[in-house]
């Protein structure tokens, strides 16, 4: 019998798209949550903002990065699960090829989030939204966003990886979504306090969000698109490295 | 068949200063059942984790199915299948679903796959709740179904650890007519249990390991003959009726200070019959009567000197 790595993952990831549409819960909540802050913040509070544009441009870029950050922690709980629940063992004696449950894991969340990501798009055009980015720009923003949603998932999975129980690994993901609350997602940086102002300003989210809002504006930053990759490839490194030590401890 | 399952000269295995396993030797023939039997804490569960190659040992040799363990890793995971101690079994997918991603996993073509899933369903009895989710399975259907997933594969050496344990009677009986038909199709099975009666039930070979040692090994014969066998005890309500007693009943111990007397005997109804009918004869009355077999505690109480509850974990 050989196991081929590429054929295993697939079937990992059936297995892991199998549980998102049984917990469809966990997409409502990625989709879901930062919608009803968009309205909150648009409806409610957008005309106090005063951000040089129409605030539903300049919020949308930050709204979905929230969704990205939003279903990180059914990531972490479902990796948990798999090294707690004993399911691995079964793997492991069956000798699926090392990786698979983790790279079914990565791909089945990239792409729920993909879908969560494209529903708020979606909410948001109902909304006003009015991009002025060319279709380049475009394909410039969802090169950002699929890779700063690779980084974030590797670090979500070690998370899960590194927590003693589903439920501490849900937790441990709740800084990832504080942070775009303490980033240029709802107002810019420069309107915040001092301490906060420069946490905000340097925080890995404000760079992958002000990348998207030029690419999406159409007026794309060099700058923060070269930071929002450097993090991106940073976070996915350390996600990816603590994951793989984590995991063969573990598994 | 006379050949050897699984041998293991010498194994070893320490967590920290701690050893779990202090240089055991098995040596288990092809489609035979043999049961590691030990309290908890007594290494059984390592046991397995090194003989499926979930863990490397320190020291000591181990083939099964013909491969070294620690060189023919893979050799010997195509060889074994393993229902552990927690049924490894996918909670948020069907029962079905379970078996075919086993099926996948083995790269069955659809066809055979369908087949072999349908076969499973049918033979444990899960043909019913196949579509429901494991979420809702009793313990029982659990590990039924674990160990359906681990029958998809083929394997020739079956490792069942505590397939019992928390299992209500009528589960237990189940499993145990399954672990039956599984040898009566040639697998070998090496299953742990804290149970003696699961053990002398199941098991051609028996051996008891107690604080990573093997302190016997042999037949449920072999070990029961090492250990005091079924008694009955009368309690009495004074020295004079405990006196009569020993008096009538031959080959019985009394105990002055408990008042009880120990009569040896299998717990047959007939020499019951005729033990109470003797007593019945000289008008003794007994205040409290019972029956004792061996358990798992007489057997650690025989073989090592202490009882098997004290942990050493």
């Amino acid at each position: 019998m050989s196991t081929t790595p590429l054929t295993d993952s697939a079937i990992m990831l059936r297995r892991n798209f199998k549980h998102t549409l049984r917990n469809p819960v966990t997409v409502f909540n990625a989709i879901l949550f930062p919608i009803v802050l968009m309205l909150m913040f648009v409806y409610v509070f957008g005309d106090s903002f005063a951000v040089g544009v129409d605030y539903i441009d300049y919020a949308t870029p930050g709204l979905i990065l929230m969704a990205v950050s939003y279903g990180l922690s059914a990531t972490s709980t479902a990796v948990n699960s798999d090294m707690t629940k004993g399911i691995i063992n079964r793997f492991r004696v069956m000798d699926v090829s090392r990786g698979a449950v983790l790279t079914g894991h990565v791909v089945a969340t990239v792409v729920r989030t993909l879908v969560a990501v494209a529903a708020v798009i979606g909410v948001a055009f109902l909304m006003g939204f009015s991009p002025s980015g060319t279709f380049a720009d475009w394909l410039g923003a969802i090169g950002v966003l699929v890779l700063a949603i690779f980084a974030v998932t590797w670090f979500a999975i070690a998370l899960g990886l590194a927590a003693k129980t589903a439920e501490s690994a849900g937790f441990a993901t709740v800084p990832l979504i504080m942070l775009p609350f303490f980033s240029s997602a709802i107002v810019p940086a420069g309107n915040m306090g001092p301490g906060v102002r420069e946490f905000a300003e340097y925080q890995p989210f404000t760079s992958i969000i002000e990348s998207l809002r030029g690419f999406l504006a159409g007026t794309p930053s060099a700058g923060d698109t070269t930071a929002a990759i450097a993090w991106s490839v940073g976070i996915a490194l350390v996600g990816y490295l603590w994951a793989r030590a984590r995991f063969t401890r573990r598994a | 068949m006379t050949s050897s399952a699984i041998v293991a000269s010498g194994l070893r295995k320490t967590y920290g200063d701690r050893t779990v396993l202090a240089g055991i030797d098995l040596d288990v023939r092809a489609g035979t059942v043999f049961a590691l039997l030990g309290p908890n804490g007594a290494g059984k569960t390592t046991a397995v984790n090194v003989l499926t190659t979930l863990v490397k040992p320190d020291g000591g040799s181990v083939r099964v199915a013909g491969h070294d363990i620690t060189t023919a890793t893979k050799a010997v995971r195509a060889a074994i299948g393993v229902t552990g101690q927690f049924a490894s079994v996918d909670e948020l997918l069907t029962g079905e679903e379970n078996l075919r991603l086993m099926a996948d996993l083995h790269h069955l073509d659809r066809t055979e796959g369908r087949r072999v899933v349908a076969d499973l369903l049918e033979r444990f009895d899960l043909v019913e709740p196949a579509r429901k989710l494991v979420a809702t399975y009793s313990g029982g259907m659990r590990r039924k179904l674990d160990l359906a997933m681990t029958l998809v594969g083929r394997p020739e050496i079956i490792f069942l650890d505590e397939p019992t344990t928390g299992l209500d009677p009528r589960s237990r009986r189940t499993m145990w007519d399954i672990v039956r038909e599984l040898v009566a199709d040639g697998i070998t099975v090496f299953l742990t249990t804290q149970y003696l009666e699961e053990a002398d039930q199941l098991a051609d070979r028996i051996a008891v390991l107690d604080q990573g040692r093997l302190v016997a090994e042999g037949t449920a014969a072999d070990l029961k003959r090492q250990v005091p066998g079924s008694h009955v005890r009368l309690r009495f309500a004074d020295v004079d009726g405990l006196g009569a007693a020993a008096r009538v009943l031959a080959g019985s111990t009394p105990d002055d200070d408990a008042l009880t007397l120990r009569v040896p005997g299998d717990g047959g109804v007939k020499p019951l019959r005729a033990l109470l009918a003797r007593l019945d004869e000289h008008s003794i009355e007994v205040e409290e009567f019972s029956v004792h077999t061996p358990d798992l505690d007489d057997v650690f109480l025989a073989l090592t000197g202490r009882p098997s509850t004290e942990e050493s974990r």
